[in-house]
């Protein structure tokens, strides 16, 4: 009995030295990291968490600009087009003391490109990655690519040594089940190392008192406990209570509640997303409206009548509690090519709207079935349901059926309807990425998520120009040019821009990331 | 005799396998798995190659089919979600549910029983009066809200408890964890395990109470009042033992509806258990868990009916001379 009193009082003691240290960030969000292993999964959250330990060559601050990390210099190379030149820091050490060369870039970025790699598709135009010395990299790419940082931000380097020693070299197969070493274990340059993992549970890590930006940074945060907390109201109750002093995915309705509580505070900025509707213009005509043998979605005078019906004020203030900002283009702000004067383009005006569906011939209206995802986007349904009655203003009689995301998606990728919403963010900051996933002709590996069946091969051409065009002057015309076509045609319907919510103890200090991944290391804590 | 018992377990099978069968059948409604699992920057030859991988290009009998072959076997699979061997996420969670339903399980049975009794007796008293009108929430809140209340009352205001969690956890052996050696983990298990039997003590307490009712009405109540026994050996030697027949029939039941349900519980209060694992499962349309933890939880209600029905056999001698009877 007293060996199991005195552990008792051993854990009682260890467990109340924690939340005592005043330094301790408790962070929660709804879900947690999918795997450790760098180059497994392309996901929020999951880079989120590497980013703590791991660093890639370059990464984005707090408001989205590049920021020098594993390097401190990177230009086109003079001689070659297709090449950029990387110089690497210097004197930067991984967690178990091994020396960053540019051997390990070289190997990161081959075990990036592996097939089982979830990255591969961002580094997809490198053709090589070499090494000049031990802190110059050659990276090759198929053509010269003007943005190829913008894809590197979430590319985290490994150590080749640690990864050789403990058999984790080849990507963990993550669908085939596979756990490596690399699933479970960190080891990166970063600011932070990784103590204990309970995967969905509780993930700690403590702060690398070895790091090259010690000083540079505030690393304020001398440990760090994240446990995902999926119901909304527990989330928000933790907060309230004390057992957490910083909270990702705030839940709207909650913001007042925190927002008046004493010694907390919400902090918001817009997030990288958008959430627009598309329509199906393509087609001769579509299954989801009854209109027989026309489809009214082909004429651009009905579309802009549609999105000219709705009311993106009222959402804002009804649906999203002010937590949005309405939206022209289908761009956030902060991504290259997009303009004020574009994203204003959006107004409402019920009159001239049901003047231009009578001149287009639909003076009567339509019924049409709008598809909708209801655990996607903050309110998704909600933001639904008042365009219904937007669109009733118009007389276009609107079917609503929402579903929950794993069954909406594949109804836009599968081309199986005419009337959907979407959301997108863009994680190289280039409308490049927009154009080419929501804009371009849908072919297999190109347009997946274009869902209108707007295919205009000058366009495309465009499109498929921006990829090596380095003269970033011209470029950026192009695109600007690109943008006219989509505003023009109203391809799609912009709604609003999403607003991040993160909630904190006071004494906290971070500003909101508009990608929602939260780097630590920038963290003050008073 | 033996006869009845092939036979039950014949029956069990067939019903696990058609409950097998109609779960399967209704995951391909739940959405489609691959959205999840590729980014959106996937490519359509991305899609078809995962969905090939995954067999999810076979017809369904084809993937029922795999799926029970490998069940048998004791291999679920590898959850979509997490890239792990579903039985191996199973064990992991288990002891937390387990710990949680029994911490819930002892609660709801001591004191529904002592509730019971005590309004049985004091049936006219106005504490007994204001216990069965408290009853009536316990029976009419839904498990959710009574969890919300709880964390707003001793987490957000007082402060006493935490609001999620369960606590530090002490390994014990390979893959046992507990969390009541600790003072955290204790601390932790209280509301959930309130919030997860309040129903089921209430029940029990309804029940005691009416059984001890009809008791305290019997000839040999009144007869054991007549010798002059004490008022508390009448109670509790002689009245509440025959309470207990059909009280502990339903506690059996009862059992594995609080594993079942603790999803809810465990959603609120974000207990790491094998419900909590099911919803994320839900969410994410990882099949392989849902498909597990739907034949687990079939596997145990079919096998505590199949245990009660042959426990009655031997508890009840007519059904045996019944049977014996039809084929003499």
């Amino acid at each position: 009995m007293k060996t199991v009193s005195k552990a008792v009082i051993a854990s009682f003691a260890v467990a109340m030295a924690v939340p005592a240290s005043a330094e301790t960030l408790r962070w929660a969000r709804a879900g947690d990291a999918l795997t450790l292993d760098p180059h497994a999964q392309n996901e929020g959250p999951t880079h989120t968490i590497r980013h703590q330990m791991y660093e890639p060559l370059i990464i984005r601050d707090t408001t989205g600009a590049f920021e020098a990390a594993l390097a401190t210099e990177w230009a086109p190379s003079e001689a070659d087009p297709n090449v950029w030149v990387f110089k690497l820091r210097e004197g930067v050490k991984f967690h178990d003391g091994a020396d960053f060369t540019a051997e390990d870039v070289v190997f990161s970025f081959e075990r990036a490109k592996q097939p089982n790699s979830d990255m591969k598709e961002l580094i997809g135009s490198i053709t090589e990655v070499r090494a000049v010395d031990d802190y110059t990299v050659e990276i090759v790419t198929d053509g010269p690519n003007p943005i190829l940082p913008s894809n590197l931000t979430n590319l985290f380097m490994m150590d080749k040594g640690w990864t050789e020693a403990n058999d984790t070299v080849n990507v963990q197969d993550f669908e085939g089940g596979e756990i490596t070493f690399a699933t479970t274990n960190a080891n990166g340059t970063g600011p932070y190392v990784l103590q204990s993992r309970e995967p969905d549970v509780k993930t700690v890590m403590v702060r690398n008192e070895d790091y090259w930006g010690r000083n540079d940074f505030p690393l304020e945060v001398s440990e760090i406990v994240y446990t995902p907390i999926q119901n909304a109201a527990t989330r928000v109750a933790a907060l309230l209570s004390g057992e957490l002093n910083f909270l990702q995915d705030m839940p709207v309705q909650d913001l007042d509640r925190v927002e008046s509580a004493d010694g907390l505070t919400v902090k918001q900025a817009p997030q990288n997303r958008v959430i627009f509707f598309g329509m199906n213009q393509g087609a001769d005509d579509i299954e989801a409206d009854n209109v027989d043998g026309a489809n009214p979605l082909a004429d651009v005078r009905v579309r802009k009548a549609m999105s000219m019906a709705i009311n993106r004020d009222a959402i804002r203030q009804v649906v999203m509690r002010g937590q949005s900002q309405p939206a022209g283009m289908i761009a956030p702000p902060f991504v290259n090519g997009w303009t004020e004067a574009m994203d204003a383009e959006s107004t409402t005006d019920i009159e001239a709207a049901k003047a231009l569906m009578e001149e287009a011939g639909y003076g009567d209206g339509f019924s049409i079935r709008l598809d909708c995802p209801n655990d996607r986007y903050i309110n998704d349904e909600a933001i639904c349901q008042a365009a219904v009655g937007m669109l009733g203003q118009i007389g276009i009689t609107v079917n609503l059926d929402a579903k929950p995301k794993a069954q909406h998606f594949p109804l836009i990728t599968d081309s199986k309807t005419d009337f959907y919403m979407l959301g997108w963010g863009v994680p190289t900051y280039d409308s490049e990425y927009i154009f080419n996933f929501l804009v371009h002709g849908r072919e297999d590996d190109i347009g997946t998520w274009n869902g209108t069946g707007f295919d205009n091969d000058e366009i495309d051409a465009k499109i498929e120009s921006l990829a090596s065009n380095t003269d970033l002057e011209a470029r950026n015309a192009d695109i600007a040019a690109i943008w006219r076509v989509v505003q023009d045609e109203q391809l799609y319907i912009p709604i609003h821009h999403q607003v991040l919510n993160w909630g904190m103890a006071e004494g906290v200090g971070i500003e909101v990331d508009p990608e929602d991944q939260p780097k630590v290391k920038y963290f003050t804590m008073k | 005799m033996l006869a009845f018992v092939i036979r039950r377990v014949g029956q069990s099978i067939l019903v696990l396998l058609i409950v097998g069968l109609v779960a399967f059948s209704m995951f391909r409604f739940v959405g489609d798995p691959i959205d999840n699992m590729l980014g959106q920057e996937r490519t359509i030859e991305d899609v078809e190659r995962l969905r090939a991988q995954l067999g999810l290009d076979q017809p369904f009998p084809v993937q029922y089919f795999r799926f029970l072959e490998g069940a048998i076997q004791g291999n679920f699979g590898v959850s979509y979600r997490q890239g792990r061997e579903v039985s191996e996420i199973l064990l992991e969670r288990a002891p937390a549910t387990l710990e949680l339903a029994f911490v819930s399980g002892v609660l709801a049975i001591a004191i529904g029983i002592m509730l019971g009794v005590f309004t049985a007796i004091r049936r006219n008293g106005a504490t007994a009066h204001i216990i069965m009108a408290a009853s009536l929430i316990g029976v009419s809140l839904p498990t959710f809200l009574i969890g919300i209340l709880l964390i707003y009352l001793f987490s957000v205001e007082l402060g006493w408890l935490p609001s999620f969690g369960r606590g530090e956890t002490v390994s014990i052996g390979d893959w046992w964890t507990t969390g009541f050696l600790t003072e955290s983990g204790r601390k932790a298990l209280i509301l959930p395990a309130i919030t997860l039997g309040l129903y089921q003590m209430t029940l029990i307490m309804r029940l005691v109470r009416s059984e001890m009712l009809e008791v305290l009405r019997q000839d040999y109540i009144r007869f054991a009042r007549a010798r002059g026994l004490k008022e508390r050996a009448v109670n509790f030697h002689h009245a509440l033992k025959n309470t207990m027949v059909p009280v502990v029939t339903v506690i059996g039941l009862q059992l594995g509806a609080i594993i079942a349900f603790a999803i809810i519980t465990e959603t609120v209060f974000q207990w790491p258990g094998v419900g909590l694992l099911f919803i994320n499962a839900i969410q994410f349309v990882d099949i392989p868990v849902m498909a597990a933890y739907l034949m687990l939880i079939s596997v145990m209600f079919v096998g505590i009916n199949l245990l009660v029905d042959i426990l009655y056999v031997f508890i009840d001698p007519r059904l045996r001379v019944d049977r014996t009877g039809g084929h003499s």
